[in-house]
C-alpha cells in the first residue's frame, strides 16, 4: 500500500515537471519571439534616414538644373538683396537670420547645404527644413504632419516639404472658404 | 320607405364585426404593391435585413440594386458589401492646431459619398468658435462665410459622425436598423431603416442626417463605387451619416477617406487604431489630445489633438 502510493506520487511529481518545464520553455520562446519582432518592425531611430519617395520637387519649368547659369559665373557669397536675377523670390522666412547661401550650396547650385557642411540633393529637402523643425519634421516621418494621401494601411505617399510650404515663404496665405450649408429654412 | 322595408335591405344586414374584417382585407390588399408590378418591387418589399441575408441572398440583393441604380444614373454602378477586416478598428485625428475652416472636406465627402445636392446634405458640419471661449458649442457658427479663412480669433472644429465604441444612436433604433460594425463603423441598413429619426435625437454631435424628400443626384456626379451599407444612393426617408468611407477603408489596400484627402493642410489623420505603428496612435500617444462631449461616455473614435 505504501509502495504504491510512494510509487503513485513519484509518477505524479514527474510528471508536472515535465510539464511545468515545457510550459516553461514555450512561454520563454514566445517572449522572446515577441522581443526579436518588436525590434525588426520598430519605428525608424537609427541616424540614417530611411529613403523616402517622394515626387518630384514644384520647381518652376527652367529653373532647374541651376548649374545650367551657375557654372559660369563667379559666386558672390557677400549677403545683399539680388537685383540682376531671382528677383521675383522675396526671402520671409528668417530673413534676419539667413539669406540665399545659407542653405543653397554656394559653389554648387544644384544642391542644398546643411548646417555642418553636408551637401544635399532638392529631393531631399526635408532634411534640410528638419534642422530647425524638428518638431515637424518627426512628424512627418510617421505621417502626422502634412497632407495624406495614399494607402492607410500600406505605402505611404510622402510630399516634401515644398510641395505644400513655399521655402521661401512658408507661411499658408487665407483662402476663400466653400460655400456653407444651407439652413434649414432655406431648404425647400 | 318605411323603417322595416329599409331594415330588409341586404346593405343593412351585414354585421359591424363583417363591414370591418371586409374594411382590413380591402386596405391589407391595397397595402400590397401591386399585381403588375416588376419582380423588383417584390423583392425589395420583402427584402430582409442586412444582417439576416444569406450570402446568396445578398448577391441577389446586390445585383438588383446595381440593375436599378445603373438604370437611374445611366451608369455602371457597382455595389459592394464587403465586410470588415479582421484586427481593424478605425481611428480618426483631427488637428485643431491646422484646420483653416475651408470645408474642402466637406464637398469631397458630398463627392465621395453620393449625398443629395437637392435638398442639401453635408456629412461634416465645421463649426467656427472663438479662440477667447475655446470649444464653447453655444457660441459654435456652422454658417460663417467670410471672404477668407481662417479668421483672426477663431478656430474651427470639424464635426461628423464619431463612429462611438457606445453609440447612443444604436440603441435607441427601434427596429435596429442601425448597429457597430466590428471594425467600428456605424452603419444603416437604408431599407431596413423606417425614417423616425429617433438615432437623430439620440446623438449629440448631430452626425445624422435625414433625407426629407427623394434625394437629388445628379448623373454626373454619382460616384458609381458603392457599398450597401455606406455611400449607394439612399432612398426618401431614411437617415444617413458618415461611414468613414467604408467603401474605400475596407478595400486591401485601404484607401483614406475622402475628407483625409481633400484636407489641404493636412489637418485630418485616419488608421487603424489595434496597429501600434499606426499615425493615429501615434498622435493619441504623443499629441495632446481632446474628445467631444466625454462626459456623455459615448467614446468616439474621433480624436481631436493640438500637433504643436
Amino acid at each position: 500500500m505504501k509502495r504504491e502510493r510512494s510509487r503513485y506520487r513519484l509518477v505524479l511529481g514527474t510528471a508536472a515537471l515535465v510539464v511545468s518545464l515545457a510550459v516553461g520553455s514555450a512561454l520563454a520562446a514566445h517572449v522572446q519571439e515577441r522581443k526579436a519582432g518588436a525590434v525588426g518592425k520598430g519605428r525608424t531611430a537609427s541616424a540614417e534616414e530611411k529613403q523616402f519617395a517622394v515626387p518630384k520637387p514644384p520647381f518652376t519649368p527652367g529653373i532647374f538644373p541651376c548649374s545650367d547659369c551657375h557654372k559660369e559665373m563667379k559666386p558672390n557669397p557677400t549677403r545683399r538683396e539680388l537685383k540682376d536675377e531671382h528677383t521675383n523670390i522675396v526671402l520671409n522666412h528668417a530673413q534676419g537670420q539667413r539669406w540665399c547661401l545659407d542653405c543653397h550650396d554656394t559653389s554648387n547650385r544644384d544642391k542644398l547645404r546643411l548646417v555642418n557642411g553636408e551637401k544635399i540633393g532638392f529631393d531631399e529637402s526635408f532634411r534640410l527644413c528638419g534642422q530647425c523643425h524638428g518638431d515637424k519634421y518627426r512628424d512627418w516621418k510617421v505621417g502626422v504632419h502634412g497632407k495624406r494621401t495614399g494607402m492607410w494601411d500600406g505605402e505611404k505617399q510622402y510630399l516634401l516639404c515644398v510641395h505644400c510650404h513655399n521655402p521661401h515663404d512658408p507661411r499658408f496665405k487665407p483662402l476663400q472658404p466653400m460655400p456653407p450649408p444651407t439652413r434649414p429654412e432655406n431648404i425647400k | 320607405m318605411s323603417n322595416q322595408e329599409s331594415r330588409d335591405n341586404p346593405a343593412f344586414r351585414m354585421s359591424r364585426r363583417k363591414m370591418m374584417k371586409g374594411v382590413a382585407a380591402v386596405l391589407g390588399a391595397l397595402a400590397l404593391p401591386e399585381k403588375d408590378a416588376p419582380a423588383s418591387v417584390w423583392e425589395s418589399f420583402f427584402q430582409r435585413h442586412f444582417r439576416e441575408m444569406s450570402k446568396p441572398e445578398l448577391e441577389k440583393v446586390l445585383a438588383r440594386l446595381e440593375k436599378e441604380y445603373s438604370e437611374t444614373y445611366k451608369k455602371a454602378v457597382k455595389v459592394r458589401a464587403t465586410p470588415p477586416i479582421e484586427g481593424v478598428l478605425y481611428g480618426y485625428g483631427l488637428d485643431l492646431s491646422r484646420c483653416i475652416g475651408c470645408r474642402r472636406c466637406v464637398y469631397g465627402c458630398v463627392q465621395e459619398n453620393n449625398q443629395t445636392r437637392d435638398p442639401q446634405i453635408h456629412w461634416i458640419r465645421v463649426l467656427q468658435l472663438n479662440k477667447e471661449r475655446g470649444v464653447d458649442l453655444e457660441e459654435a457658427e456652422q454658417y460663417y462665410n467670410p471672404s477668407k479663412v481662417p479668421e483672426k480669433g477663431h478656430f474651427y472644429m470639424p464635426v461628423q459622425c464619431h463612429q462611438c465604441e457606445n453609440p447612443p444612436c444604436t440603441k435607441v433604433c427601434p427596429v435596429q436598423a442601425t448597429w457597430k460594425e466590428r471594425d467600428g463603423i456605424v452603419v444603416v441598413d437604408y431599407n431596413w431603416c423606417i425614417g423616425c429619426r429617433y438615432c437623430m435625437a439620440a446623438c449629440p454631435y448631430g452626425a445624422r442626417h435625414f433625407n426629407w424628400k427623394k434625394p437629388g443626384l445628379p448623373a454626373a456626379e454619382m460616384n458609381p463605387e458603392t457599398h450597401f451599407l455606406g455611400n449607394r444612393p439612399r432612398p426618401v426617408g431614411v437617415v444617413e451619416k458618415c461611414t468613414f468611407c467604408i467603401q474605400r477603408v475596407r478595400n486591401t489596400p485601404g484607401r483614406y477617406t475622402a475628407c483625409v484627402e481633400a484636407c489641404p493642410v493636412g489637418a485630418r489623420k485616419f488608421g487603424n487604431l489595434l496597429d501600434p505603428e499606426s499615425e493615429i496612435r501615434y498622435i493619441i500617444e504623443n499629441k495632446r489630445v481632446f474628445i467631444l462631449k466625454e462626459d456623455l461616455n459615448t467614446r468616439p473614435k474621433f480624436y481631436y489633438f493640438y500637433a504643436t
